[in-house]
C-alpha cells in the first residue's frame, strides 16, 4: 500500500486543482460580465455543452460494451422517445432510459 | 423570503437531484469497490468525494494512487480530465446563489450533472436554497454510494449493472429541452461538428478537445455575426426577421 502522506498528498492535490478550475473562471469572468462575446459564448455555450456531453458519455458507454451497442441504441431511443411523447418529464424519462437499459443488460 | 418557499424550493432542489442520483448513487459503488479492490484504505473513498469531488476523475485517481503514480504525474492529469470546468462558468447561474458560503459551495459543487441540471431551468423558477439543495443532495449520493461499495466489496455477488446510463439519459433529455426553439440550430450543428472532430482527432481526450473546438466556432460565429451587423447595419432588424420567419415557413 503507498504511504499515508502520498495519498494524502494526492488527494489534497487534485482536490486544489479541481477547486480551482471551477472557482477561477468565475473571478477572471466578473470584470468581462458586460464583454459582448462573453454574453454571446453564455447564450450559446448550453445546448452546444450539453449535446457534446451527451454524445461523448454514449461514446464512453459503447465502448465500455461494444457487444452490447443495441442495447445503448435502443435505451437510448427510448429515453429520447419517453421524454418527447410524455410530456418531457426528465425523471419519468431517465428513470424509463436506465430502466431499460439495466433490464436489457441482464437479460442478454 | 418566508419559510415556507425556502422549504418549497428545498424540496424541488431535491426532487431535481434524484434523476441525476439514479446515476451518481452506483457510480459512488463502484468507486467504493474499485477503492477495496485495489488495496486502498477504505477513506480514501469518501475523502476523494469530498476533497475532490469530479466524479471520472476520481475513479482513475485511485488506480493511479494504487501504482503509486509520481504526484506530478497525478496534477497533470486532473489538470488535463477537469479542464472542461472552466468553460461551464459562461453560462452556469452561479449569480442565482446567495453570495458567501453558499455561493463558495455552489462553486465547489459545480459537476457535468449539476451544470445540467441547472444551465436551463428558467430564472424564475429556480432559487439559491434549490440549486444548493439539489448540489448538496448530489453530493451525499456520491459520497454515500462510496461508502456502500466500500461496505459491499468484501462481500460482492455479481452486481447488478448499467445504473450508470442515468448519466447518458440525463444529458440526452437536458440536450432535448435544450433544442427547443430554432435559434439554438446553429450551437447544435457547431457542436455536432466539434465532437466529431475531437473523436477523430483525439481519442481519449474527446470532451476537452470537443468543448475547446466548440469555443473556438463561437467566437468564429461571433466575430461573424459582428461583421455582418456593421456592414448592414440598418437591416439587421429586417435580416434577422426575414431569416427567422423563413425557417418557420416549412413547418407552418
Amino acid at each position: 500500500m503507498p504511504d499515508l502522506g502520498y495519498m494524502i498528498a494526492a488527494v489534497m492535490i487534485a482536490g486544489l486543482i479541481t477547486v480551482l478550475l471551477r472557482a477561477l473562471p468565475f473571478a477572471i469572468l466578473k470584470p468581462l460580465r458586460k464583454s459582448k462575446l462573453v454574453k454571446r459564448l453564455g447564450q450559446w455555450m448550453p445546448m452546444g455543452i450539453l449535446l457534446i456531453l451527451a454524445v461523448v458519455v454514449l461514446q464512453g458507454e459503447i465502448q465500455a460494451r461494444p457487444q452490447q451497442l443495441w442495447i445503448v441504441a435502443v435505451a437510448t431511443a427510448v429515453t429520447v422517445l419517453v421524454h418527447l411523447l410524455a410530456g418531457r418529464r426528465a425523471l419519468l424519462s431517465i428513470f424509463a432510459g436506465t430502466g431499460v437499459y439495466v433490464l436489457l443488460l441482464y437479460i442478454f | 423570503m418566508t419559510e415556507k418557499s425556502t422549504l418549497g424550493a428545498a424540496r424541488a432542489g431535491f426532487i431535481d437531484s434524484l434523476g441525476v442520483g439514479l446515476g451518481i448513487f452506483p457510480l459512488g459503488i463502484a468507486l467504493g469497490v474499485l477503492t477495496v479492490q485495489a488495496g486502498l484504505p477504505w477513506w480514501l473513498t469518501p475523502a476523494l468525494s469530498i476533497v475532490v469531488f469530479a466524479g471520472s476523475v476520481e475513479l482513475l485517481l485511485v488506480s493511479m494512487i494504487a501504482a503509486s503514480t509520481p504526484l506530478i504525474t497525478i496534477a497533470a492529469t486532473v489538470l488535463a480530465v477537469n479542464f472542461r470546468h472552466v468553460f461551464y462558468p459562461l453560462s452556469f447561474p452561479i449569480s442565482v446563489v446567495r453570495p458567501g458560503l453558499a455561493r463558495a459551495y455552489s462553486v465547489y459543487a459545480m459537476i457535468d450533472e449539476a451544470y445540467a441540471t441547472y444551465v436551463l431551468l428558467p430564472r424564475a423558477q429556480n432559487s439559491s436554497a434549490r440549486m444548493l439543495t439539489g448540489q448538496v443532495f448530489m453530493q451525499a449520493y456520491w459520497v454515500l454510494g462510496g461508502l456502500v461499495g466500500v461496505a459491499l466489496a468484501s462481500m460482492l455477488p455479481e452486481p447488478i449493472e448499467g445504473f450508470e446510463f442515468a448519466l447518458c439519459a440525463v444529458f440526452i433529455v437536458m440536450t432535448l429541452d435544450a433544442a427547443r426553439s430554432k435559434n439554438e440550430i446553429p450551437s447544435a450543428v457547431l457542436a455536432g461538428l466539434a465532437v466529431s472532430a475531437a473523436m477523430l482527432l483525439a481519442p481519449g481526450a474527446e470532451l476537452l478537445t470537443a468543448l475547446i473546438i466548440f469555443t473556438a466556432l463561437l467566437t468564429a460565429r461571433y466575430l461573424w455575426e459582428r461583421r455582418r451587423d456593421l456592414r448592414a447595419p440598418g437591416d439587421i432588424e429586417t435580416a434577422e426577421s426575414s431569416g427567422r420567419s423563413g425557417e418557420e415557413e416549412p413547418r407552418a
